[in-house]
């Protein structure tokens, strides 16, 4: 097995090695029992600084990203683009040198461009975690959606994925087909065709317009929200039509005779695409991606700690 | 290079047997002990233990292996990555006599580590240690083992080779290895 991974930056899913990804998924499974401990902290980080740069809003992966921080015991800083210099002008540049020259080591960055942090790393020493950059990747959603689905099934090698919905406008559709591929599992997207991107096939994955036919395919559910933020025209005509044809429900699932793992990277959109009943049934692990997510980025601040 | 065998198989099944005894005599009836296996090695070692001392007393004795390299005090300082293990520790441990167990005890590094390590589940009432060789005169923390297999006196150029059977080799052996001869 690899000991560290290839890479001194997550920056995206696709420039990870295998090796890489299952390094980070046997760590995040030290880190998991970690977080089951009556002291769930260990003081691997104690002498680092991480600064969270959200430039976007986040709720989960912020929190998240943060616990697991605080968990490895490093100093955490925190800054968002709302009340930051950043309204008065303030490239993203200067403004991250600026917080580094604080005396920090790790930069955590979301951003609406995507490249963002493919830019920084390009200008700066600390170690840079992508936390989301626009509609490109979003790494760390990936590897716990991995993990997820590895604690569940046992392994990813031959499962069948499915992703649902807006995988237009989705980073975490990307990252997770280019982390699912690597791992060895055979990936789908099933969506209404102006949400799928034209040329998705080039990522060698099978595309289906069908809910039922594609539910009836898969081993692994992952639902993606409606992205409506960054939709700037109409895709469909409306919420309801959407929820129609493509929302799950409790009623199609049973109809299937067959178990389906149900995940969604949050936030839920209950009714639209996913039903609460089936958001919050026995074969959603929904909950555990979140707990996971801690896990999984305690693991890519430790590896990545390493590297310098 | 030079290697000198300083446990065969049979030297290693008495030196366990009278572990046992000693551990015997401290711990009675072994209400409240439990037993920690420290990674990597010193699970294999754990095992035996626990294996000989139930076969003893006729009752299973709880058995746990305890990981702390998240612990470490060299993480990021000795250029080599450091990979965790796996912690398993089925029991409680708050106010219960924990003996660690571990191969070889040498700066008495992994033995703080583990310390630090196990206090996240609880506060025990007292902890032992029992390494299996004593590296002597090469401690660079105050920490002693309370059950010691073999003492050794050994520079810092020699290196203790432990070989058990449980990591896939024919048959048990622990060598002092001069590490000064083998890179010359």
């Amino acid at each position: 097995m690899e000991q560290q991974l290839s890479v001194r930056h997550l920056l995206g899913i696709k420039d990870l090695k295998a090796q890489d990804i299952q390094l980070i998924l046997d760590t995040a499974d030290n880190f998991k029992e970690v977080l089951n401990r009556p002291i769930k902290k260990v003081p691997s980080l104690r002498d680092i600084t991480i600064a969270n740069i959200f430039f976007e809003n986040s709720t989960r992966t912020r929190l998240s990203f943060e616990l697991a921080e605080k968990r490895l015991s490093a100093d955490v800083v925190n800054f968002s683009a709302s009340g930051s210099s950043v309204k008065k002008g303030e490239t993203l540049l200067d403004t991250v040198n600026n917080i580094l020259a604080m005396k920090v080591d790790m930069v955590v960055m979301r951003h609406a461009s995507v490249g963002s942090p493919h830019f920084l790393s390009r200008h700066i020493q600390a170690n840079i975690v992508n936390a989301g950059d626009g509609t490109h990747e979003h790494p760390t959603q990936a590897l716990l959606d991995a993990f997820s689905i590895r604690e569940k099934l046992g392994s990813l090698e031959g499962k069948k994925v499915c992703i649902f919905g807006d995988i237009l406008h989705s980073r975490v559709a990307l990252s997770n087909i280019f982390c699912l591929q690597k791992m060895g599992a055979e990936v789908m997207v099933c969506g209404p065709s102006t949400l799928l991107p034209r040329h998705i096939r080039d990522l060698g994955v099978k595309v289906e317009l069908n809910l039922r036919k594609a539910l009836e395919w898969c081993d692994v559910a992952n639902v993606l929200r409606i992205q409506l933020e960054r939709q700037t025209i109409k895709y469909f005509p409306s919420l309801r039509e959407y929820s129609l044809y493509y929302g799950i429900n409790k009623a199609l699932l049973d109809s299937l005779n067959k178990e389906i793992v149900i995940m969604h990277p949050g936030p839920i959109n209950r009714g639209v695409e996913i039903t609460s009943d089936v958001a919050d049934s026995a074969h959603s692990i929904i909950l555990d991606q979140v707990e996971n997510g801690v896990a999984v980025r305690m693991a890519v601040l430790y590896l990545l700690s390493q590297k310098k | 290079m030079e290697k000198r065998l300083i446990i065969d198989h049979t030297l290693l099944q008495i030196t366990i047997d009278r572990l046992c005894s000693q551990l015997i005599e401290n711990h009675d009836d072994f209400k409240d002990t439990v037993l920690l296996g420290l990674q990597p090695k010193g699970i294999y070692l754990s095992e035996r233990i626990c294996k000989k001392l139930s076969e003893t007393l006729g009752f299973p004795i709880p058995l746990g292996c305890l990981d702390s390299t998240f612990f470490r005090d060299d993480f990021r300082k000795s250029g080599k990555p450091l990979v965790a293990n796996t912690t398993h520790i089925p029991f409680h441990i708050e106010n219960k006599k924990v003996i660690l167990i571990d191969d070889v005890l040498y700066t008495g590094r992994s033995v703080r580590a583990a310390l630090d390590a196990m206090i996240a589940f609880g506060r025990p009432a007292k902890v032992e240690l029992l390494a299996l060789i004593n590296r002597k005169y090469s401690r660079d923390l105050p920490i002693q083992a309370n059950y010691v297999g073999l003492g050794v006196n050994c520079l810092d150029t020699e290196r203790v080779l432990v070989e058990l059977r449980e990591q896939g080799v024919a048959e048990d052996n622990i060598w002092l290895i001069d590490k000064k001869n083998k890179e010359a």
